[in-house]
């Protein structure tokens, strides 16, 4: 995004839906019968295409969907997946609830947290590449401990495999 | 079978048959293993006739509520010009169950299958199979197998050639356990936040959009088509103990036992020969502590009332817990109690959607309560304090997410009360560390 202040005090917001990504948001107008049920599908192209989802990405979301800039904020900061703020190239999740705690998450919380350098749970590290956050239940308890990559779901992780699975993603 | 483990003689191999085999993911693949057929059936039947199979059948809900499939469906309205809506539920996010997923990556057509032929029951033209948006394996795999069905002809306009209508979408969820609650479901499909709704009005008379609804977990829906092709009496005969539980059922099983898996039995299935025999039992030097049988959301047994239970769903009320969905966490005598029924407690307060005071407060006070305990700052009246908070989250709330943090918390208390007291009594080391 280019530098420019607006009057809101933000950046210039290039618009997300133009082209193929607005024909994508069109595609999903006949699947609902209205269009403020467009919201999450159209949110997750937001994030697909820049990342995150900025405040003036939620008004031009609220702007497509006759809905408010707030409301959209609401539904947003309702669901953990939705990035308020920009996160690392590679967007770790990681299960620590009781199912994968009890085959040994917290070893690979450790391990995850020194290979990438994040140090820190939520934190990014310093060469923008990892971010590594703590998810409730994956849903593959009986693969522990899942983890997603971005989007690639990788399950029965074990501290030994983490270097090797940090490895593809540069 | 107990994916990715072989199929256990001990089990009865209905759902998970094609657990591991490639080949029944595509259109085609399914067709040669019997697939659609059921569907094609459907559509040559009344729909109200297609209800009583799934009635006569005994088949209950596997989401959690055990309520009877076919009684749900024969709810909804008859045609009078508004639409009808289908659900399925597969934001499979209760801690300890992992069947759902395994039913959509193995066999997305029999998922379709029983979408179709459920819509086509309640006079739905529509549906959305609503998957969590964590679950992004399932979700390429369903989204294929969802354009293969309208290339062939099995969805669309002219379902098979009957002229009937039968459009079934994906949505994608973002993250909201509380949205596995069918109102908060219907609620983030029409892009609101996802809090669930006071009932009444029920789903059917007014659910997705306020028009009448049905909505059916994963599992509930792939055991359709099962039930039309081999017939109701079939089905009811799958029963080992209460005839009121019939039909097989997916156990995911997991937490520290040597073979962790999604196990299909007949219910009324000793749950004993469930974790030792099939889930492999125990690790070498280790014994039997606990096993938490709904998922995380029901009363913790202890290993005496865990070996004696039959898996079904009256055969773990009969112990003083719920099947649930059946995600067996198992739990072995190395563990700390207190700090796994912390680690939920935190769960449920990360998942509470805050509408309700009682949960809002009430899950992140026990957290808080436990923390205490775990710091080793715990003061003797804080056990009686947690029993006090439990009462007031329970039967209190719209939804029953404060119920469910509740009910590890005073069933740990009652019955593993020694665990916490070696805390409280500074006989342990704090397992967390002080501020």
């Amino acid at each position: 995004m280019s530098g420019h202040a607006t009057a809101h005090g933000g950046e210039t917001h290039e618009p997300v839906f133009t082209g193929k990504v607005r024909a994508q948001l069109e595609a999903l107008f006949p699947r609902y019968p209205t269009r403020q049920a467009c919201l999450l599908p159209a949110l997750w192209i937001v994030q697909e295409q820049r990342g995150w989802i900025s405040p003036q990405a939620m008004a031009e979301v609220a702007q497509e969907l006759g809905v408010t800039p707030a409301y959209v904020k609401g539904v947003v900061t309702f669901y953990t997946m939705y990035h308020q703020h920009p996160v690392g190239r590679h967007f770790i999740q990681v299960c620590t609830t009781s199912p994968c705690h009890l085959c040994g998450s917290a070893d690979v919380v450790g391990a995850l947290l020194r290979h990438t350098g994040c140090g820190e749970l939520g934190a990014t590290s310093a060469d923008g590449r990892f971010t590594v956050v703590e998810v409730e239940c994956l849903g593959a308890c009986g693969f522990a401990t899942p983890i997603l990559v971005d989007d690639d779901f990788i399950d029965a992780v074990t501290p030994e495999r983490v270097p090797g699975i940090l490895e593809r993603y540069r | 079978m107990g994916y990715p483990h072989p199929s256990h003689p001990k089990e009865t191999v209905v759902l998970s048959q094609y657990f591991g085999d490639e080949g029944a993911r595509s259109f085609d693949g399914w067709v040669q293993r019997g697939g659609y057929q059921a569907l094609k059936q459907a559509l040559a039947m009344a729909p109200e006739a297609i209800t009583e199979v799934v009635k006569a059948s005994g088949l209950r809900g596997r989401g959690g509520a055990g309520f009877p499939t076919g009684l749900k469906w024969s709810f909804m309205p008859k045609p009078s010009g508004k639409p009808h809506y289908l659900c399925c539920n597969a934001d499979e996010s209760e801690p300890g169950t992992f069947k759902d997923r395994e039913i959509m990556r193995w066999t997305p057509h029999a998922l379709i299958e029983g979408c179709a032929i459920s819509a086509f029951a309640i006079g739905a033209e529509r549906g959305y199979i609503y998957i969590r948006g964590e679950f992004t394996e399932p979700i390429r795999i369903m989204q294929a197998a969802l354009d293969e069905a309208y290339a062939k002809g099995a969805l669309g306009g002219d379902v098979f050639g009957s002229g009937k209508r039968i459009d079934l979408y994906i949505h994608r969820g973002a993250g909201a356990y509380i949205c596995g609650e069918e109102t908060a479901l219907m609620n983030s499909i029409e892009g609101k936040r996802g809090n669930p709704r006071i009932k009444p009005p029920f789903p059917a008379a007014a659910g997705l959009f306020g028009m009448p609804t049905t909505i059916n977990n994963v599992e509930t829906l792939a055991a359709v088509p099962h039930i039309l092709t081999r017939g109701a009496a079939w089905y009811k005969g799958l029963c080992l103990s209460s005839p009121k539980s019939t039909g097989t059922k997916l156990f995911s099983v997991c937490g520290q036992v040597l073979k962790p898996g999604n196990y299909e039995v007949t219910m009324g299935f000793p749950m004993k020969d469930l974790i030792y025999d099939l889930a492999g039992g125990m690790r070498p030097g280790r014994s039997l502590k606990a096993v938490i049988p709904g998922g995380s959301s029901v009363a913790i047994m202890t290993a005496a009332e865990a070996e004696s239970a039959l898996c079904d769903y009256e055969g773990i009320a009969e112990k003083g817990s719920s099947l649930g969905s059946a995600g067996f966490i198992v739990i072995d005598d190395s563990a700390d109690l207190v700090y796994e029924i912390y680690r939920l407690a935190r769960f449920y307060a990360h998942e509470s959607c805050a509408q309700c005071t009682n949960c809002r407060e009430g899950t992140a006070w026990t957290v808080k309560i436990l923390e205490r305990i775990l710091r080793g700052e715990g003061k003797p009246a804080d056990l009686d304090l947690l029993m006090d908070l439990a009462e007031n989250m329970t039967g209190k709330t719209i939804c029953p997410l404060s119920d469910s943090c509740a009910v590890p918390v005073v069933s740990g208390i009652k019955k593993f009360r020694a665990d916490f007291d070696r805390y409280l009594a500074g006989a342990k080391s704090p397992a967390l560390a002080g501020v």
